[in-house]
Protein backbone atom coordinates (compact mmCIF):
# COMPACT_ATOMS: atom_id res chain seq x y z
CA UNK A 1 0.00 0.00 0.00
CA UNK A 2 1.90 3.02 -0.72
CA UNK A 3 1.21 6.31 1.22
CA UNK A 4 -0.94 8.24 -1.57
CA UNK A 5 -3.99 6.15 -1.35
CA UNK A 6 -3.97 6.60 2.70
CA UNK A 7 -3.63 10.34 2.00
CA UNK A 8 -6.59 9.99 -1.00
CA UNK A 9 -9.16 8.02 1.55
CA UNK A 10 -8.20 11.16 4.07
CA UNK A 11 -8.78 13.77 1.30
CA UNK A 12 -12.35 12.31 0.70
CA UNK A 13 -13.31 11.82 4.47
CA UNK A 14 -12.02 15.87 4.93
CA UNK A 15 -14.01 16.71 1.93
CA UNK A 16 -17.45 14.61 3.10
CA UNK A 17 -16.63 16.38 6.50
CA UNK A 18 -16.38 19.76 5.28
CA UNK A 19 -19.57 19.42 3.08
CA UNK A 20 -21.56 17.83 5.90
CA UNK A 21 -20.33 21.33 8.42
CA UNK A 22 -22.10 23.59 5.36
CA UNK A 23 -24.93 21.35 4.98
CA UNK A 24 -26.46 20.23 7.95
CA UNK A 25 -28.14 22.37 10.19
CA UNK A 26 -28.32 20.19 14.10
CA UNK A 27 -25.33 21.91 15.75
CA UNK A 28 -24.37 18.05 17.13
CA UNK A 29 -24.09 16.49 13.65
CA UNK A 30 -21.98 19.32 12.62
CA UNK A 31 -19.61 18.90 15.41
CA UNK A 32 -19.38 15.17 14.75
CA UNK A 33 -18.57 16.10 11.09
CA UNK A 34 -15.56 18.53 12.36
CA UNK A 35 -14.34 15.27 14.32
CA UNK A 36 -14.70 13.30 11.16
CA UNK A 37 -12.37 15.95 9.83
CA UNK A 38 -10.22 15.94 12.13
CA UNK A 39 -10.18 12.16 12.06
CA UNK A 40 -9.30 12.74 7.80
CA UNK A 41 -6.22 14.57 8.84
CA UNK A 42 -4.80 12.04 11.47
CA UNK A 43 -5.00 9.57 8.97
CA UNK A 44 -2.93 11.69 6.58
CA UNK A 45 -0.42 12.25 9.43
CA UNK A 46 -0.35 8.71 10.18
CA UNK A 47 0.51 7.94 6.39
CA UNK A 48 3.35 10.54 6.16
CA UNK A 49 5.05 9.05 9.41
CA UNK A 50 5.14 5.91 7.46
CA UNK A 51 6.55 7.40 4.35
CA UNK A 52 9.05 9.42 5.96
CA UNK A 53 9.94 6.58 8.92
CA UNK A 54 9.47 9.45 11.02
CA UNK A 55 7.26 8.91 14.67
CA UNK A 56 6.64 12.95 14.63
CA UNK A 57 3.59 12.77 12.31
CA UNK A 58 2.46 9.96 14.92
CA UNK A 59 3.19 12.07 18.13
CA UNK A 60 0.89 15.10 15.96
CA UNK A 61 -1.81 12.60 15.76
CA UNK A 62 -1.78 11.60 19.16
CA UNK A 63 -1.77 15.65 20.39
CA UNK A 64 -4.62 16.54 18.02
CA UNK A 65 -6.67 13.67 19.80
CA UNK A 66 -5.82 15.07 23.22
CA UNK A 67 -6.99 18.72 21.59
CA UNK A 68 -10.05 17.09 20.02
CA UNK A 69 -11.28 15.21 23.25
CA UNK A 70 -11.12 18.50 25.30
CA UNK A 71 -12.38 20.32 21.94
CA UNK A 72 -15.79 17.90 22.50
CA UNK A 73 -16.06 18.34 26.21
CA UNK A 74 -16.84 21.94 26.09
CA UNK A 75 -18.46 22.30 22.75
CA UNK A 76 -21.04 19.90 24.17
CA UNK A 77 -21.28 21.86 27.25
CA UNK A 78 -21.92 24.81 25.17
CA UNK A 79 -24.34 23.12 23.27
CA UNK A 80 -26.18 21.86 26.53
CA UNK A 81 -26.53 25.47 27.89
CA UNK A 82 -27.91 26.63 24.59
CA UNK A 83 -30.11 23.83 24.74
CA UNK A 84 -31.14 24.73 28.33
CA UNK A 85 -31.71 28.69 26.88
CA UNK A 86 -33.22 27.77 23.63
CA UNK A 87 -34.80 24.12 24.29
CA UNK A 88 -33.39 23.37 20.67
CA UNK A 89 -29.90 22.21 19.26
CA UNK A 90 -30.62 23.25 15.23
CA UNK A 91 -28.21 26.46 14.52
CA UNK A 92 -30.80 28.23 12.82
CA UNK A 93 -32.72 29.00 16.19
CA UNK A 94 -29.51 30.50 17.70
CA UNK A 95 -29.89 33.64 16.03
CA UNK A 96 -30.45 35.95 19.16
CA UNK A 97 -27.54 38.40 17.57
CA UNK A 98 -28.82 39.29 14.49
CA UNK A 99 -32.24 41.27 14.95
CA UNK B 1 5.00 -13.85 1.75
CA UNK B 2 5.45 -10.41 1.48
CA UNK B 3 3.67 -10.74 -1.72
CA UNK B 4 0.99 -12.68 -0.09
CA UNK B 5 1.24 -9.79 3.04
CA UNK B 6 0.88 -6.57 0.63
CA UNK B 7 -2.11 -8.26 -1.23
CA UNK B 8 -4.00 -8.98 1.77
CA UNK B 9 -3.31 -5.13 3.13
CA UNK B 10 -4.63 -4.27 -0.80
CA UNK B 11 -7.72 -6.48 0.05
CA UNK B 12 -8.40 -4.85 3.73
CA UNK B 13 -7.12 -0.92 2.69
CA UNK B 14 -10.33 -1.42 0.16
CA UNK B 15 -12.44 -2.81 1.83
CA UNK B 16 -12.15 0.02 4.73
CA UNK B 17 -12.19 2.87 2.33
CA UNK B 18 -15.31 1.90 0.96
CA UNK B 19 -16.98 1.09 4.34
CA UNK B 20 -15.68 4.21 6.06
CA UNK B 21 -16.72 6.53 2.65
CA UNK B 22 -19.96 4.96 2.74
CA UNK B 23 -20.59 5.59 6.20
CA UNK B 24 -19.12 9.26 6.23
CA UNK B 25 -21.65 10.18 3.00
CA UNK B 26 -24.59 8.22 5.15
CA UNK B 27 -23.47 10.73 8.02
CA UNK B 28 -24.55 13.58 6.04
CA UNK B 29 -27.37 12.01 4.58
CA UNK B 30 -29.67 10.28 7.25
CA UNK B 31 -31.59 12.92 9.28
CA UNK B 32 -31.20 11.40 12.71
CA UNK B 33 -28.60 12.56 14.83
CA UNK B 34 -27.93 9.52 16.34
CA UNK B 35 -27.50 7.55 13.36
CA UNK B 36 -25.21 9.71 12.65
CA UNK B 37 -23.11 9.20 15.92
CA UNK B 38 -23.54 5.59 14.97
CA UNK B 39 -22.20 5.87 11.49
CA UNK B 40 -19.25 8.09 12.89
CA UNK B 41 -17.78 5.19 14.92
CA UNK B 42 -17.62 3.15 12.34
CA UNK B 43 -15.75 5.66 10.44
CA UNK B 44 -12.87 5.91 13.78
CA UNK B 45 -12.75 1.91 14.22
CA UNK B 46 -12.14 1.55 9.97
CA UNK B 47 -9.58 4.23 10.78
CA UNK B 48 -8.17 2.57 13.92
CA UNK B 49 -7.67 -0.58 11.23
CA UNK B 50 -6.19 1.56 8.85
CA UNK B 51 -3.66 3.12 11.58
CA UNK B 52 -2.94 -0.31 12.53
CA UNK B 53 -1.92 -1.25 9.37
CA UNK B 54 0.38 2.25 8.68
CA UNK B 55 2.82 0.80 11.74
CA UNK B 56 1.23 2.66 14.41
CA UNK B 57 -0.20 0.22 16.78
CA UNK B 58 -0.49 2.27 19.65
CA UNK B 59 -2.42 5.38 17.91
CA UNK B 60 -5.08 2.51 16.83
CA UNK B 61 -5.68 1.77 20.44
CA UNK B 62 -5.64 4.93 21.53
CA UNK B 63 -8.58 5.56 18.69
CA UNK B 64 -10.41 2.95 19.83
CA UNK B 65 -9.96 3.95 23.29
CA UNK B 66 -10.36 7.89 22.94
CA UNK B 67 -12.23 8.15 20.03
CA UNK B 68 -14.73 5.45 19.78
CA UNK B 69 -15.00 5.03 23.53
CA UNK B 70 -15.01 8.26 25.01
CA UNK B 71 -15.46 10.80 22.68
CA UNK B 72 -18.78 9.20 20.90
CA UNK B 73 -20.16 8.09 24.20
CA UNK B 74 -20.00 11.51 25.15
CA UNK B 75 -21.93 12.55 21.92
CA UNK B 76 -24.06 10.44 22.35
CA UNK B 77 -24.99 10.89 26.32
CA UNK B 78 -25.98 14.61 25.21
CA UNK B 79 -27.93 13.29 22.38
CA UNK B 80 -30.01 11.88 24.81
CA UNK B 81 -30.24 15.19 26.82
CA UNK B 82 -31.06 16.87 23.86
CA UNK B 83 -33.72 14.97 22.75
CA UNK B 84 -33.06 11.62 21.00
CA UNK B 85 -36.26 11.74 18.54
CA UNK B 86 -34.87 15.55 16.99
CA UNK B 87 -34.74 15.33 12.96
CA UNK B 88 -32.92 17.95 11.43
CA UNK B 89 -35.13 19.85 9.06
CA UNK B 90 -35.11 19.34 5.41
CA UNK B 91 -36.43 22.94 5.04
CA UNK B 92 -33.82 24.93 3.28
CA UNK B 93 -33.51 28.14 5.52
CA UNK B 94 -30.71 29.83 3.19
CA UNK B 95 -31.63 29.53 -0.28
CA UNK B 96 -29.61 27.30 -2.37
CA UNK B 97 -27.37 26.78 -0.03
CA UNK B 98 -26.91 22.89 0.00
CA UNK B 99 -25.92 23.16 -4.19
CA UNK B 100 -23.85 26.01 -3.09
CA UNK B 101 -22.19 23.57 -0.12
CA UNK B 102 -21.99 20.64 -2.96
CA UNK B 103 -20.36 22.97 -5.10
CA UNK B 104 -17.74 24.06 -2.53
CA UNK B 105 -17.39 20.45 -1.27
CA UNK B 106 -16.88 19.10 -4.75
CA UNK B 107 -13.77 22.34 -4.94
CA UNK B 108 -12.40 21.50 -2.17
CA UNK B 109 -11.77 18.08 -3.24
CA UNK B 110 -10.43 19.27 -6.58
CA UNK B 111 -8.55 21.50 -4.65
CA UNK B 112 -7.29 18.77 -2.53
CA UNK B 113 -6.56 16.54 -4.95
CA UNK B 114 -4.57 18.55 -7.22
CA UNK B 115 -2.27 20.15 -4.61
CA UNK B 116 -1.25 16.25 -3.57
CA UNK B 117 -1.45 14.94 -7.16
CA UNK B 118 1.86 17.25 -7.37
CA UNK B 119 3.47 16.39 -4.74
CA UNK B 120 5.59 13.65 -4.76
CA UNK B 121 4.08 10.88 -2.45
CA UNK B 122 7.02 7.83 -2.49
CA UNK B 123 6.44 4.63 -1.61
CA UNK B 124 7.78 3.80 1.90
CA UNK B 125 11.13 2.67 2.73
CA UNK B 126 11.59 -0.92 1.79
CA UNK B 127 13.01 -1.41 5.47
CA UNK B 128 11.05 -0.43 7.98
CA UNK B 129 12.58 1.12 11.07
CA UNK B 130 11.52 -0.74 13.80
CA UNK B 131 9.66 2.06 15.53
CA UNK B 132 6.62 0.91 13.12
CA UNK B 133 6.43 -2.60 14.75
CA UNK B 134 6.61 -4.02 17.26
CA UNK B 135 8.58 -0.68 19.30
CA UNK B 136 6.17 1.34 18.05
CA UNK B 137 4.75 2.11 21.94
CA UNK B 138 8.57 2.22 23.15
CA UNK B 139 9.56 4.84 20.69
CA UNK B 140 6.56 7.09 21.06
CA UNK B 141 6.91 7.21 25.00
CA UNK B 142 10.19 8.03 23.98
CA UNK B 143 9.39 10.92 22.21
CA UNK B 144 6.11 12.00 24.03
CA UNK B 145 8.22 12.10 27.60
CA UNK B 146 11.45 12.93 25.87
CA UNK B 147 11.50 15.64 22.79
CA UNK B 148 7.90 16.49 23.05
CA UNK B 149 7.68 16.63 27.11
CA UNK B 150 6.86 20.58 27.43
CA UNK B 151 3.90 20.13 24.97
CA UNK B 152 3.11 16.77 26.36
CA UNK B 153 2.42 18.67 30.22
CA UNK B 154 0.79 21.83 28.20
CA UNK B 155 -1.69 19.41 26.55
CA UNK B 156 -2.37 18.31 30.30
CA UNK B 157 -2.96 21.88 31.29
CA UNK B 158 -5.12 22.02 28.38
CA UNK B 159 -7.12 19.10 29.68
CA UNK B 160 -8.13 20.15 32.66
CA UNK B 161 -8.74 23.52 31.69
CA UNK B 162 -11.65 21.81 29.34
CA UNK B 163 -12.85 19.88 32.37
CA UNK B 164 -13.47 22.87 34.43
CA UNK B 165 -15.03 24.71 31.34
CA UNK B 166 -17.60 22.25 30.97
CA UNK B 167 -18.42 22.19 34.63
CA UNK B 168 -18.88 25.88 34.78
CA UNK B 169 -21.15 25.75 31.12
CA UNK B 170 -23.22 22.63 32.02
CA UNK B 171 -23.27 24.03 35.66
CA UNK B 172 -27.31 24.77 36.44
CA UNK B 173 -28.01 27.14 39.15
CA UNK B 174 -30.84 26.42 41.40
CA UNK B 175 -33.62 28.81 41.77
CA UNK B 176 -35.44 27.31 44.30
CA UNK B 177 -34.80 25.36 47.70
CA UNK B 178 -33.94 22.02 47.25
CA UNK B 179 -37.46 19.72 48.52
CA UNK B 180 -36.55 17.76 52.10
CA UNK B 181 -38.23 14.50 52.85
CA UNK B 182 -40.23 16.51 55.06
CA UNK B 183 -41.91 18.24 52.52
CA UNK B 184 -42.05 15.81 50.18
CA UNK B 185 -43.98 13.60 52.73
CA UNK B 186 -46.24 16.51 53.16
CA UNK B 187 -46.90 16.83 49.66
CA UNK B 188 -47.74 13.16 49.07
CA UNK B 189 -50.53 13.55 52.29
CA UNK B 190 -51.79 16.26 50.95
CA UNK B 191 -51.66 14.64 47.26
CA UNK B 192 -54.55 12.46 48.51
CA UNK B 193 -52.35 9.33 47.60
CA UNK B 194 -50.34 8.64 50.10
CA UNK B 195 -49.58 4.74 49.05
CA UNK B 196 -47.02 4.08 46.16
CA UNK B 197 -48.17 4.18 43.04
CA UNK B 198 -49.24 0.99 41.63
CA UNK B 199 -46.17 -0.59 39.44
CA UNK B 200 -46.66 -1.14 35.88
CA UNK B 201 -47.26 -4.26 34.58
CA UNK B 202 -49.64 -5.68 36.75
CA UNK B 203 -52.37 -8.06 35.14
CA UNK B 204 -51.23 -6.36 31.91
CA UNK B 205 -49.94 -8.90 29.60
CA UNK B 206 -46.89 -8.68 30.37
CA UNK B 207 -44.11 -6.14 32.98
CA UNK B 208 -42.57 -4.29 30.48
CA UNK B 209 -41.97 -0.75 32.30
CA UNK B 210 -44.30 1.06 29.31
CA UNK B 211 -47.06 -1.71 30.41
CA UNK B 212 -49.72 -0.06 32.04
CA UNK B 213 -51.12 -2.13 34.84
CA UNK B 214 -54.81 -2.66 34.40
CA UNK B 215 -57.12 -2.08 37.00
CA UNK B 216 -59.88 -4.88 38.26
CA UNK B 217 -62.37 -3.79 35.46
CA UNK B 218 -59.84 -4.37 32.86
CA UNK B 219 -58.93 -1.13 32.22
CA UNK B 220 -55.50 0.26 32.37
CA UNK B 221 -54.28 2.46 35.25
CA UNK B 222 -52.01 5.39 33.24
CA UNK B 223 -50.69 6.55 36.76
CA UNK B 224 -48.45 3.13 36.88
CA UNK B 225 -46.04 4.02 34.29
CA UNK B 226 -43.33 6.81 34.52
CA UNK B 227 -44.36 10.10 32.81
CA UNK B 228 -40.96 10.23 31.56
CA UNK B 229 -41.96 7.01 28.74
CA UNK B 230 -45.95 7.31 28.88
CA UNK B 231 -46.14 9.70 26.00
CA UNK B 232 -43.85 7.74 23.79
CA UNK B 233 -45.73 4.80 24.59
CA UNK B 234 -49.33 3.64 22.27
CA UNK B 235 -52.09 3.48 24.39
CA UNK B 236 -52.58 -0.42 24.89
CA UNK B 237 -55.92 -1.81 23.26
CA UNK B 238 -58.25 -2.77 25.74
CA UNK B 239 -59.69 -6.26 25.89
CA UNK B 240 -63.31 -5.79 26.04
CA UNK B 241 -64.63 -8.17 28.90
CA UNK B 242 -67.59 -9.14 29.01
CA UNK B 243 -69.57 -9.75 31.73
CA UNK B 244 -68.59 -13.07 33.28
CA UNK B 245 -65.74 -13.06 30.74
CA UNK B 246 -63.25 -14.76 33.82
CA UNK B 247 -65.46 -17.98 34.43
CA UNK B 248 -65.60 -18.63 30.52
CA UNK B 249 -61.48 -18.38 30.10
CA UNK B 250 -61.48 -20.68 33.28
CA UNK B 251 -63.82 -23.41 31.65
CA UNK B 252 -62.12 -23.13 28.39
Amino acid sequence: MSPGDFVALAVVLFTIGAVGVLVRRNAMVIFMCIELMLNAVNLAFVAFARMHGNLGGQVIAFFVMVVAAAEVVVGLAILMAIFRTRRSASVDDASLLKY
Amino acid sequence: MTHVASETQQVVFWLLAVISVGSALGMILVRKAVYCAVLLAVVMLCLAVLYAMEGAPFLAFVQVIVYTGAVLMLFLFVLMIVGIRAKDSIVETLKGQRLAAGLAGIGLLVLLSLTIGHAVLGPPPATQPASFGAGNVNAIARLIFGTYVFPFEVTSALLITAALGAMVLAHRERIEAKLTQRDLSRLRVASGHPAPLPGPGTYARHNAVDMPALLPDGSPAQNSVSPFISHRIQPPEVPAIPAGGAQEGEQE
